[in-house]
């Protein structure tokens, strides 16, 4: 997959002769993030033809002008004005106002701060009940693996719930995730890996998208009541019912998966949050900046536009490196640390501006409740041997988490 | 540069510089205030920037839009009439003076 804006590098601006989606890169990528951010503000990626940017200062404008760095030509390296896109449109994501407008406002209030009052009860009892379930195991000094057992499970369970789909199936979730930010990057192995089951997990996916498939009063029959009320219209409903389908599972599987990695691996970060498990938020927030679930987003550029003095052609391919600018030193001192003190917010995991992760206030709900639940139980959480890594063009993925948890 | 006050809420005054342009939420992270969160880092989604504008100031504040006003409804403090989201207030010269009192809490 290559996008033929320009054959050669542009002039002046640094090359890095690298392949951001190779599985070398994907397995470790802080040191090409790093390399990214000294190289200047703004590279090229000569493999496949697009500029990238990971400095915090750049990420966030190219996030925020979304008239300039537009959203429908594709949130990926396709471009949606060039080739058809992998799956149809995303009503949300690969939107531009005003159509995005009108998804979005719905979506919205149905994930709002609101919403996730209501909902804090039944999301807290999960978390109490699953971590109850893990003490015998614990005690008995049974190794735990933290994505079987933990992230995999409590974002399959309370998400889904919520939305108003029954229990059978939910796998599917995790493998229509895992394909959909596969298909944001080129069209390498991984991606023809994970679209092999493409055919039978989406037909999963888009019949439970219809309204007969969801709980009355869940989040997917809200969108419906928003298209009864001509919000939007009753074909738009079962498309915003995909984009929960899509996005709020895998997503939240990793951020918990690489919550529990990061304070596996930081012994003093996991004491403070045991001898105070009201940081159980904080700490959330902070494994978000450090270990980003999801790593980068394109845009495309809808005109010539400069990016820090940079000149960019209209139909530019634009990489946004989320998880390189959560480690700008010109934004946070001492990126490298894994810091509970710290104040994370500013950080760029779930975006920002128009486009921001519309599920954000659910996610940190179930960041804040696993880890407050983890905290309460067990005096120490520890590597038991070594994780094993889940490889995806755009998510930041464990496979499996080998833990020691010793109860409190 | 515009000056703006904030009182906390144990009543300790707290003159901020604001950059025009820059949102009083924005100003606030960036000192490190505590009584300020700003948890989505400014997009009106997580109602934890709150802040009561000053009675003398309300019609100097440029009116809440209404995305804003729905996620006041969410706010850990009491909602009061001169209830902002202090992302969505944007310095100018003209606020200059301007002064905003932090709730209780912000989650």
């Amino acid at each position: 997959m290559t996008t033929d804006t320009l054959a050669t590098a542009p002039h002046g601006v640094p090359v890095l002769d690298l392949d951001p989606f190779s599985n070398e890169l994907l397995a470790d990528p802080y040191p090409y993030h790093a390399q990214l951010r000294e190289a200047g503000p703004v590279a090229w990626i000569p493999k496949y033809g697009f500029f990238v940017t990971g400095r915090h200062e750049q990420v966030h404008q190219v996030l925020n002008d979304h008239e300039a760095y537009i959203s429908s030509a594709g949130v990926g390296l396709a471009n949606f004005n060039k080739e058809p896109p992998f799956r149809p449109k995303s009503l949300i994501l690969e939107a531009d106002p005003p159509s995005h407008t009108r998804a979005r406002t719905v979506l919205s209030r149905i994930l709002s701060p609101r919403t996730v009052m209501h909902i804090r009860a039944s999301f807290t009892q999960e978390a109490d009940q699953l971590m109850d379930g893990l003490l015998a195991a614990a005690q008995a000094g049974e190794v735990v693996d933290g994505i079987a057992r933990i992230a995999e499970v409590y974002p399959l369970k309370v998400f889904p719930d919520a939305v108003g789909l029954g229990s059978e199936g939910r796998e599917n979730l995790l493998l229509y995730g895992d394909m959909i930010f596969n298909a944001f990057g080129p069209r390498n192995e991984l991606l023809l890996r994970s679209a092999e089951k493409v055919q039978p997990v989406t037909a999963w996916i888009m019949a439970h998208c219809q309204r007969a498939m969801l709980r009355p009063g869940g989040f997917g029959d809200l969108i419906y009541q928003a298209a009864d009320a001509g919000e939007i219209s009753q074909d738009e409903a079962p498309m915003l019912v995909r984009s929960f389908l899509s996005a709020g599972v895998d997503t939240t599987v990793n951020g918990l998966g690489n919550a529990l990695w990061c304070l596996a691996t930081h012994p003093q970060a996991y004491a403070k949050l045991h001898a105070d498990p009201g940081l159980a938020r904080t700490a959330f927030e902070e494994t978000l900046r450090y270990e980003s679930a999801v790593q980068t987003f394109f845009r495309t550029t809808s005109r010539d536009v400069a990016l820090a003095g940079v000149p960019l052609p209209a139909g530019s391919k634009v990489l946004t490196v989320l998880a390189a600018a959560n480690r700008d030193q010109r934004q946070w001192p001492d990126p490298e640390r894994f810091d509970l003190e710290r104040r994370p917010t500013g950080h760029m995991a779930f975006g920002s501006g128009i486009h921001g992760c519309v599920g954000q206030v659910v996610a940190r709900l179930e960041g804040e409740l696993i880890l407050a639940a983890l905290a309460k139980r067990f005096k120490r959480v520890e590597l038991a041997s070594a994780p094993t890594r889940r490889l995806n063009n755009t998510l930041r993925a464990l496979s499996s988490l080998p833990l020691r948890l010793t109860p409190a | 540069m515009p000056v703006i006050h904030l009182i906390a809420h144990d009543g300790t005054a707290v003159p901020l510089q604001v950059p025009e342009g820059h949102s009083v939420m924005q100003a606030a992270v960036s000192v490190g205030l505590r009584g300020i969160v700003g948890e989505c880092g400014g997009s009106a989604m997580c109602a934890t920037c709150h802040v009561y504008v000053d009675p003398a100031w309300a019609d100097k504040v440029q009116p809440a839009l209404p995305n804003e006003l729905e996620m006041l409804e969410c706010t850990s403090s009491e909602r009061r009439p001169e209830s902002r989201l202090s992302c969505q207030i944007k310095v100018h010269a003209g606020l200059d003076g301007l002064v905003v009192r932090l709730p209780a809490t912000q989650q």
